[in-house]
């Protein structure tokens, strides 16, 4: 039996792994991988409260749509990250800083 | 310490030090096979929290489809990108010193704010309905997404529906005009 409060600190560790390299990483892909350990540290604060709620399942089921917007998320970031990178030549966001025309 | 405790905090500490190491290693390739050590762990530690049809889902969408995506975004570019993604290694900038001091700061609020709770004394967590080991949660998964989340669910569908032709229009070769 695991107490609740484990795994919110786990949580909590892992959110903000994701946002330092949300804040200080200089491209793209690594920015996206900071977005993902904050969407799965919300994950497992959902999981870990769906524990207490058996008949609803409210945790579990928000958990799972969470997972799939996350994956649907990464796949239109990683469409636009290699447009980007045709137009610029690089992915550093930085860098990027003209709309497009 | 009985055993289920000595795997659940084994496998945090390879959830956090992967993490760690995802955003501080240079090399992008290791970075993304980290991810994947710290999506595995992250898998185990939902086996904990007695969500097995979720961990399997998150080994399934994450290990399977996420990253075999990121891998290709990543083969499919050029050489050039490789080269200038590795290049950066400028030292400690007052950019990542801020970033770092963003990043604890709020780690300093959030973990004052869990050791706050008196989680004993949330009413709803008292209320006795929690998920025993030996109760099957995929088939309550599967009458609540039918009933209770029919609404979430297809919201959930038409959003992939719309991803899925944005990252396609999205991708497209541009017509020579």
């Amino acid at each position: 039996m695991i107490p609740l409060s484990h795994f919110m600190l786990i949580s909590a560790g892992l959110f903000c792994i994701g946002l330092y390299a949300v804040l200080t990483k200089r491209n793209a892909i690594q920015i996206l991988i900071g977005i993902e350990f904050m969407i799965n540290a919300a994950i497992l604060n959902f999981v870990a409260f769906g524990k207490f709620d058996k008949f609803q399942g409210g945790g579990q089921m928000f958990a799972l749509f969470a997972i799939v917007l996350a994956a649907a998320g990464v796949a239109v970031a990683l469409a636009i990250i290699l447009n980007v990178y045709k137009h610029f030549k690089t992915i550093d966001p930085a860098k990027i800083d003209t709309l497009k025309d | 310490m009985n055993p289920e405790q000595l795997v659940f905090y084994f496998f945090a500490a390879l959830t956090l030090i992967s993490a760690l190491l995802v955003v501080s290693i240079r090399n992008l390739v290791r970075s993304i096979f980290l991810f994947f050590v710290t999506i595995f762990s992250l898998a185990a530690m939902f086996v904990f929290a007695l969500a097995d049809f979720i961990a399997v889902t998150q080994v399934v969408i994450y290990v399977g489809g996420v990253l075999v995506l990121m891998l290709f975004a990543f083969m499919l570019s050029n050489r050039e990108l490789l080269n200038g993604l590795q290049s950066t290694n400028g030292g400690f900038k007052l950019n990542h010193f801020a970033g770092l001091m963003i990043a604890l700061g709020f780690l300093f609020l959030i973990v004052t704010a869990i050791i706050n709770i008196d989680i004993p004394e949330i009413t709803w967590l008292k209320e006795n309905n929690m998920i025993g080991q030996n109760d099957n949660t995929i088939h309550q998964i599967g009458i609540n997404t039918m009933t209770r989340y029919i609404l979430p669910f297809e919201m959930v569908s038409v959003f992939l529906m719309m991803a899925l032709i944005g990252a396609a229009h999205l991708a497209r070769k541009e017509k020579r005009s």
